[in-house]
């Protein structure tokens, strides 16, 4: 199905199934333990390996001493770069995954030893003794800033865009700031690591594995490897959150092959947790200058943000700036990215990459320059609003409702009550203040194929290589699929994340739910159009309902028309040029109050609220979870979250749970939801856009703009942790 | 993990014993810090002696009014303890203050005292670290060392004890009850107990090699408004930047320790003088001498704001 032309009224438009807070289709699998994860796959007779990482950062391997480690109790083999032969790169990987002897970064994984149980495995990793030799490497953002360079366009556009003359609008702007922003590194640290069981059949390679975009997975486990695609058959059903942590090949992936081939059993690998942060990617840091003009009256005349970044030699810039192209009026702009080479890890996608730490900057700036003009920072975005690109203002939204999110959040939240002046509004040991933040993710367009099939029970099962990495994809699909066939939904059965299933969008940049939904909505049209045909109907007057199929007076069950041998159809969604006619985006705004202590500057999220234009939203109860994780994941950006890194030695310090600190139950206690009715005809025929990245996109500013508001304190490096500011907090006593 | 020979002792005397006559040999209790250290190979005891089962897990008044606790006695029991709360509520606070439910259930009050440092050069085997391998270097002083301590470091090593529990068992003036192999017993009062880390980090305690704690004693209650401030970067599961145990007598004399500060818990009895002219005056006594890195010189501030805290709330539920 070729998506072109603005959707117009279709059987989504019923709202039976779809829209509803309907339960997580696989909710009962998950909280009874049974939804088999990676790891957990009953492969019988396999093997555990165990990952070693590199010890140093960049340089190489002079020597690596297997001995101990082979004569040890239950070792199966030891996979290197030595012995494994050749391997390429996968496509979607910025460093090799198996290192050696040039090592890339810190943890890049070295070796696998493979035994009959896994302790046996992690106590022979302890007896492979490797010697290096250090090589000179460049660790610290901010001393290589001047040494960065343009990126070529990437998946973030242009490095540099410009409209209008800046320099002049912002040198002549009666009312100006010119800020810098720093974000930290960050980690995903979803709950289940990454992790793969892998088994050869002779030249066959089956994976069990837990991978957000199997077809991109499949293709470079595939190339690295050097086999014919076809010949891998990879399974990720189930994905303990991913957090973009999951979208590439990984190691895991590659040693579990390559151990279970030189064992000749099946291996099973999960990454430890302590490895996982050096060896995967992460969330890069940012440098961000932000330069805002504006007149007495508020309006925005120029807007400049520029954006330095780090990567391996290969990677690319976090794209810290997209949101600021798109999101304020402004005749004069002018935004730039640059990216400085290191020697950390990889850095690559976490959730709403570019914008989560783009909004993190530039609605702090927001902040402070609605001060600088004596506006209250609501008023300031409504005023500054536009309704079309700002940098192609012949390219409207196909949506844009933040006025009306601020306006309702502001309502609600009871804003009005906030004392605009910071400092002021202290009750007993708290300062109390008030955040606001615009939040902004864009809607990304990807094709999505699904398969369906009627069997004679009349119940319809969907597949499609799309993954559920926590989301909701299952309910989803399962609502849309239940919305286009006019079934119940326990007659859905959907099958997810196996590479034999037709390719989908995968999940990834918030596009997922509304994507492999329209292919799978696609897949069902097609359907219908089977079922009219064999009933001997004009497809254009049955009416799909009750599990039945209807036009005048003829009515016949889809079971009945099924038959023996069943009715499938497969199909995808494809987009025409919608998204470049209109700019796709979601809005939304934040508002945060806090309490910070007076004495220590502890800092209390005391309530939350979101509101959201994201198009159709297609279960309520699903979008909310995805947002209000996102906003708990705000907070973390904005209280806790960071890599330290060590700049003598390369490395991400805090790599594990106890010091990588993310929220816990007790900083979130109150969160808020509410979403716009809205509809969007530009994004797809389900008229939804993305919602999972949205949350996050202005939450961690809100926060720091209630910092603010509390204590009269400004901090513009994240995360506002109390040592950043302790030594400006007024006297408590 | 090295593989280890394993034994359920049936006396503490016993396990005093077999401690001693395994070199390398080590009691576990809760294992909640133990078992880690083992996996990474940081602590590779090739034998365990399991000491849950001696009937250390009770808590008992004592002659003199106060209560003696046993080593095994849970964090969780020990906090919920009526008299516990009543009468030493800032060992109370302290407790809850520390790890997590799951973790103060499986923590004992001698793993407890003998947990050692959350530096992560120290869990990192790739790092030098005098504590984890005397004479590699230190990581951390050079490195990220935001939560090291201040106070009483050394060239060697600027890691701090992490235990909660221990900075209110020393404004308690708590005392250690051991037992050695000969079946000799010994207090220990909880100021001796920990040293600082010297040329010799590795050493954290005075214990002798097969020394067991056997109990923990507390001296008859003091009274006083007894409060636990812990600041840390979220609410909950994290170690202390800089935490306070306070006890405050409504003449507003009284005692304080800090935690997050140092290699053990830091208390300064010349500072608790200079009570009654506010926390600032406190804070400079307590902070003499002190050595902050770049990165944690905002320890400083933080322990006067803290003492700040816990004093207008002293004050406040005084009125
Ligand atoms: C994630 C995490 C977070 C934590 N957060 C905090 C926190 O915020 N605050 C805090 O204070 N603590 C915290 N802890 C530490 C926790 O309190 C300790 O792990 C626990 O108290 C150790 O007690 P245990 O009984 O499990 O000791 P074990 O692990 O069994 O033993 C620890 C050490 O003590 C020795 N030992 C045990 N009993 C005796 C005895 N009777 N005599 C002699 N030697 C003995 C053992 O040989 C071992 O060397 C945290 C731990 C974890 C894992
Ligand atoms: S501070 Fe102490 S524990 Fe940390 S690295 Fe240095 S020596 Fe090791």
């Amino acid at each position: 199905m070729k998506f072109d032309t603005p959707a117009t009224t279709n059987p989504i438009d019923q709202l039976k199934v779809v829209g509803q807070p309907v339960d997580r289709v696989d909710g009962p699998l998950k909280t009874t333990g049974t939804a088999p994860y990676a790891y957990e796959h009953p492969v019988p007779d396999a093997a555990y390996g165990h990952v070693i990482g590199a010890a140093i950062a960049k340089g190489r391997i002079t020597s690596m001493d297997l001995a101990q480690a082979r004569a040890a109790p239950g070792v199966l083999a030891i996979v290197t770069a030595d012995n494994a032969g050749k391997l390429e790169k996968g496509e979607h990987n910025t460093a090799t995954l198996l290192g050696g002897p040039e090592i890339q970064h810190y943890h890049q994984a070295i070796a696998l030893v493979v035994a009959e149980t896994f302790e046996q495995a992690r106590a022979a990793a302890h007896l492979v003794h490797v010697e290096y030799e250090r090589g000179r490497g460049a660790f610290d953002l901010a001393a290589e800033k001047g040494s960065s360079i343009k990126p070529k366009p990437g998946i973030g556009g242009e490095a540099d865009t410009a409209v209008g003359d800046f320099a002049s609008a912002f040198a002549e702007a009666p009312v100006q700031l010119d800020a810098t922003y720093t974000t930290p590194d960050q980690t995903h640290v979803m709950m289940e690591p990454h992790a793969s069981i892998a088994k050869w059949d002779g030249d066959r390679l089956t994976v069990w594995t837990s991978n957000q975009m199997v077809a991109w997975g499949t293709k470079d486990l595939a190339k690295t490897l050097g086999i014919p695609k076809e010949n891998v058959h990879l399974m990720s059903p189930y994905i303990g959150g991913g957090f973009g942590g999951k979208l590439f090949l990984r190691a895991d992936v590659l040693l579990a092959a390559l151990g279970a081939r030189a064992a000749k059993r099946p291996v099973k690998v999960a990454l430890q947790r302590a490895l996982m942060i050096n060896n995967t990617t992460h969330r890069p840091a940012t440098i961000q200058r932000i330069r805002l003009g504006a007149a007495k009256d508020g309006r925005l005349t120029a807007i400049g943000h520029e954006s330095w970044s780090g990567d391996l030699p290969g990677g690319e810039p976090e794209t810290a700036v997209s949101q600021t192209r798109l999101l304020y009026a402004g005749a004069n702009r002018m935004t730039s990215m640059r990216l400085a080479v290191l020697d950390l890890p990889e850095g690559n996608a976490l959730r709403a990459p570019g914008e989560a730490p783009g909004m993190m900057a530039l609605e702090i700036a927001m902040d402070e320059m609605a001060e600088k003009l004596g506006m209250d920072p609501v008023e300031f975005r409504l005023l500054n609003d536009t309704q079309v690109d700002p940098e192609h203002p012949k390219r409207p939204f196909s949506q844009r409702h933040l006025v009306e999110c601020l306006r309702k959040g502001a309502d609600h939240f009871g804003w009005a009550k906030r004392t605009a002046r910071p400092g002021r509004s202290r009750k007993g040991r708290w300062l109390t203040g008030l955040g606001v933040a615009a939040a902004f993710c864009n809607n990304l367009l990807m094709k999505s194929a699904a398969r369906v099939r009627l069997d004679h029970r009349g119940i319809l099962t969907v597949e499609t290589d799309m993954t559920d990495i926590g989301t909701g994809s299952y309910t989803v699909i399962a609502q849309t699929a239940a919305e286009t066939m006019g079934l119940p939904l326990d007659k859905v059965v959907v099958r997810l994340g196996d590479s034999r299933f037709p390719v989908s969008c995968g999940s990834g940049g918030q596009w997922g739910g509304n994507n492999s939904s329209s292919g799978v909505y696609a897949a069902c049209i097609k359907l219908r159009q089977a079922i009219a045909k064999k009933a001997g109907i004009d497809e254009d007057d049955a009416v799909f309902s009750d599990g039945h199929v209807t036009a005048g007076s003829k009515r016949m069950t889809l079971a009945e028309l099924a038959g023996e041998s069943g009715l499938a159809a497969e199909d995808q969604i494809e987009y025409g040029d919608l998204a470049e006619r209109y700019q796709q985006s979601t809005f939304g705004a934040h508002f945060v109050e806090v309490a910070v202590d007076a004495f220590t500057g502890e800092t209390h999220v005391r309530r939350m609220l979101a509101v959201c234009a994201a198009g159709r939203i297609l279960n309520p109860k699903t979008a909310r979870s995805q947002v209000i994780g996102a906003m708990t994941m705000g907070v973390g950006a904005a209280l806790m979250e960071g890599l330290h890194v060590d700049k003598r030695r390369g490395f991400f310090v805090n790599h594990d749970l106890a010091s990588y600190e993310v929220p816990v139950h007790a900083d979130i206690p109150h969160q808020e939801v509410i979403f716009l009715d809205e509809t969007d005809p530009v994004s797809s025929p389900l008229k939804a856009k993305g919602v999972g990245e949205l949350g996050i996109c202005g939450a961690a500013a809100a926060v720091a703009n209630a910092i603010y508001n509390a204590s009269g304190v400004r901090v513009r490096d994240y995360p506002v942790t109390l040592d950043k500011f302790i030594d400006r907090l007024p006297e408590a006593a | 993990m090295k593989a280890f020979t394993y034994e359920r002792a049936a006396s503490p005397a016993e396990a005093a014993a077999a401690a001693t006559r395994r070199p390398g040999a080590k009691f576990v209790a809760g294992g909640t810090n133990l078992l880690d250290l083992m996996k990474l190979e940081i602590e590779t005891p090739v034998h365990l002696i399991d000491v849950n089962g001696l009937g250390l897990d009770k808590i008992e008044p004592t002659a003199e009014g106060g209560l003696r606790i046993g080593a095994l006695v849970r964090n969780t029991d020990l906090a919920a303890d009526e008299r516990v709360r009543r009468d030493y509520g800032v060992l109370s606070r302290a407790l809850m203050a520390g790890a997590s439910g799951q973790l103060r259930n499986m923590a004992t009050t001698g793993g407890n005292l003998l947990q050692r440092t959350r530096c992560p050069y120290f869990y990192d085997t790739n790092q030098p670290c005098n504590k984890r391998v005397p004479g590699s270097g230190c990581g951390a002083i050079d490195g990220f060392n935001r939560q090291h301590a201040i106070l009483g470091v050394s060239e060697a090593c600027i890691a701090t004890h992490p235990s909660d529990m221990a900075v209110a068992l020393r404004v308690l003036d708590a005392t250690v009850e051991t037992i050695r192999a000969d079946g000799e017993r010994r207090t220990i009062p909880i100021a001796d107990f920990h040293r600082l880390p010297g040329d010799t980090p590795h050493i954290e305690t005075v214990l002798r090699p097969g020394e067991l704690i056997t109990a923990v004693t507390l001296p008859p209650p003091v009274g006083g408004t007894q409060l636990y401030h812990k600041v840390r970067d979220r609410s909950s599961y994290a170690f202390a930047l800089v935490s306070v145990a306070a006890i405050v007598q409504s003449d507003g004399s009284g005692r304080v320790a800090l935690g997050g500060v140092a290699h053990k818990p830091w208390r300064v009895e010349a500072a608790e003088a200079e009570l009654p002219h506010g926390a600032a005056a406190v804070a400079k006594k307590l902070l003499e001498g002190a050595k902050p890195t770049q990165e944690n010189a905002f320890k400083l501030k933080l322990v006067e704001r803290t003492l700040a805290a816990v004093l207008a709330e002293a004050k406040g539920a005084r009125l």
